[in-house]
């Protein structure tokens, strides 16, 4: 036993190796780990803050500090039709099917993507909405996303256009050298469920340290009460909208009785 | 005000929605029909989603008929056998309609079906009434008597057997087509969230020969009944009633109809149903519009139940 798992430690201590052992650290911290969505809301902002530490005793061994955090919403499968002219008129006709795809997703940063570090590395970490990873189902064989494909496009664009996907260049401030603040847009039609955020340290184009938390957005109160009510007793739930819509009828022609 | 739809997933003016409630309300109140038609058009056109927008318009329908369905029966103006037989009819229409609502969502067809089904509908009723009433306006101009009744005329459908006598309203007539007209309404309405009052009424007095006496209370009795059914329906298979919306519409609709009865009762007939035919018209062509004209984005998004 033991003189086989030598080979196994070796090529995992050669793997660690191969990021740069970081003498920093990455340290976040939401401004709200819970987030409650109730009648009134109208959309959201987050702040997380971060500071990068230096253990104590050792000089920074990097500089140029650059900082991604991404924030992935509940995962859900959408379809996504494309109209065509049939007889003069629009009508759904393809459609592809992303599975597991993110509901929403922010990926900020505190100067554009591609000048924090180089295409291969973003594609590896799948940073950014040009690497994230849509898996499709084109029947009947599962296919992996294909870059410049118009339904990836589409997606991408429906779902920035409604604010649910962003990439911002400029969602990261360093407020000092080794502190910084990112500002996560919540929009009023986020899912509800836990959100992954990570945030990446790069120094000169390399991951040095990446640090998750998780942010949960819940229905609260009256909001939760009628959504779960109507998922999961919905001939009760549409009894008593019938009801009341009989007892509001009901109560007009009384307060409205003229004879 | 904003205020959160639980089931629509948004968040609206609450005094926007209470306003067409109110708007529609005195519409539906001034023609006595539901506005169904009138209001799922215009929530679908503030952002809510069309099946969400049907599904809960039949639970406001329900409401608005209900308060109009009991003033019309102390005034003992329903033919409650007539009613009950276009029920039965109704019923079946119904549950029909909501198996092709769910059936047309999974295949992403359901909008594009609401869309033609308006463009055909409201095309043809519209075009109609508005040919009819102003044909009668220009025969009352010529000082030429004004035939509401034809008692002679009697079409192929007052053939038919199964033959039943309604008191109330005077009518000898098969059950045949009183459970068919019944059937088409519930399926209609079903699928493109009205109340089908403005069609309903029609087919009675034309069809049928219903007397105008009894027409619209005894329409009143099936709106309400399809809709409060529709309700239940939509609510337990699709999930897409919202409660909050309707309650918010409901209350504004019964207030807009008093007010709407009221300036109704100072139009003369005809005129009235120029005006609502126009209406109906310019919602048809609205709906044309939207689906001839090249979309703004030819792709849409929807979650897939259960992914």
């Amino acid at each position: 036993m033991r003189p086989a798992l030598a080979p196994i430690l070796l090529a995992a201590a050669i793997a660690g190796a191969a990021e740069p052992a970081a003498a920093e650290r990455l340290i976040t911290s939401l401004s709200e780990h819970r987030v409650m969505v109730t009648s009134s809301f109208t959309g959201s902002e987050l702040v997380l803050f971060g500071g990068i530490e230096l253990d104590s005793g050792v000089l920074p061994l990097h500089g140029n500090y650059d900082i991604a955090v991404t924030v992935t919403g509940p995962r859900e499968t959408v379809v996504t039709f494309r109209k065509e002219r049939m007889l003069g008129i629009w009508v759904n006709y393809e459609s592809r099917v992303f599975e597991n795809a993110p509901s929403y997703l922010a990926v900020l940063s505190n100067r554009p993507l591609s000048a924090i570090t180089n295409p291969e590395t973003l594609r590896r970490l799948q940073l950014g909405l040009d690497h994230v990873s849509l898996p499709q189902r084109i029947e009947p064989v599962p296919a992996d996303d294909l870059p410049g494909d118009v339904f990836r496009s589409a997606f991408l664009g429906l779902k920035s256009e409604r604010g649910l996907y962003t990439q911002e260049s400029n969602g990261v401030t360093f407020l000092t050298p080794a502190l910084f603040r990112a500002t996560i847009p919540l929009p009023a039609d986020v899912l509800v469920g836990t959100y992954e955020v990570e945030a990446k340290l790069f120094s000169n184009g390399a991951l040095i340290a990446r640090t998750p938390s998780a942010l949960e957005l819940y229905k609260a109160g009256f909001e939760q009460f009628v959504t779960s009510s109507a998922q999961n007793h919905g001939l009760l739930y549409g009894l008593a909208a019938a009801a009341m819509a009989v007892l509001t009828g009901w109560f007009a022609s009384v307060v409205f009785r003229r004879d | 005000m904003q205020i959160y739809l639980p089931i629509a997933d948004l968040p609206v003016n609450v005094f926007v929605i209470f306003g067409m409630g109110l708007a529609v309300g005195f519409i539906s109140g001034m023609f006595g029909i539901g506005g169904g038609f009138l209001m799922t058009p215009l929530l679908i056109f503030l952002g809510i989603q069309p099946a969400v927008a049907v599904a809960t318009v039949s639970t406001h329908i329900a409401a608005s008929s209900c308060s109009g369905a009991i003033s019309y029966y102390r005034r003992r103006a329903i033919d409650v056998p007539l009613a009950g037989l276009l029920l039965a009819g109704g019923f079946a229409g119904t549950v029909f309609g909501v198996w092709l609502f769910t059936l047309l969502r999974t295949l992403g067809q359901l909008d594009i079906t609401i869309g033609i089904s308006y463009v055909l509908l409201l095309g043809v009723v519209g075009g109609l009434m508005v040919v009819e009433s102003a044909r009668a306006i220009l025969r009352a101009r010529q000082g030429k008597p004004v035939e509401l009744r034809r008692p002679g005329s009697h079409t192929w459908v007052h053939g038919l057997p199964f033959k039943l006598r309604f008191k109330r309203s005077g009518i000898y007539v098969s059950a045949m087509p009183v459970l068919a007209i019944g059937c088409i309404i519930g399926f209609v309405g079903a699928i493109m969230g009205i109340g089908g009052g403005f069609l309903l009424v029609p087919m009675l007095i034309y069809i049928l020969r219903v007397p105008t006496a009894t027409v619209i209370g005894t329409s009143m009795v099936l709106t309400l009944v399809t809709m409060a059914s529709a309700t239940v329906l939509h609510a337990a298979t699709n999930h897409l009633v919202d409660a909050v919306l309707a309650l918010v519409l409901m209350v504004g609709g019964v207030i807009g109809a008093q007010f709407g009865a009221r300036a109704g009762q100072r139009i003369s007939g005809e005129r009235l149903r120029l005006l609502l035919g126009l209406l109906v018209l310019a919602v048809g062509i609205r709906f044309g519009l939207e689906i001839t004209l090249p979309p703004e984005s030819l792709f849409t998004l929807r979650p897939l139940e259960g992914g």
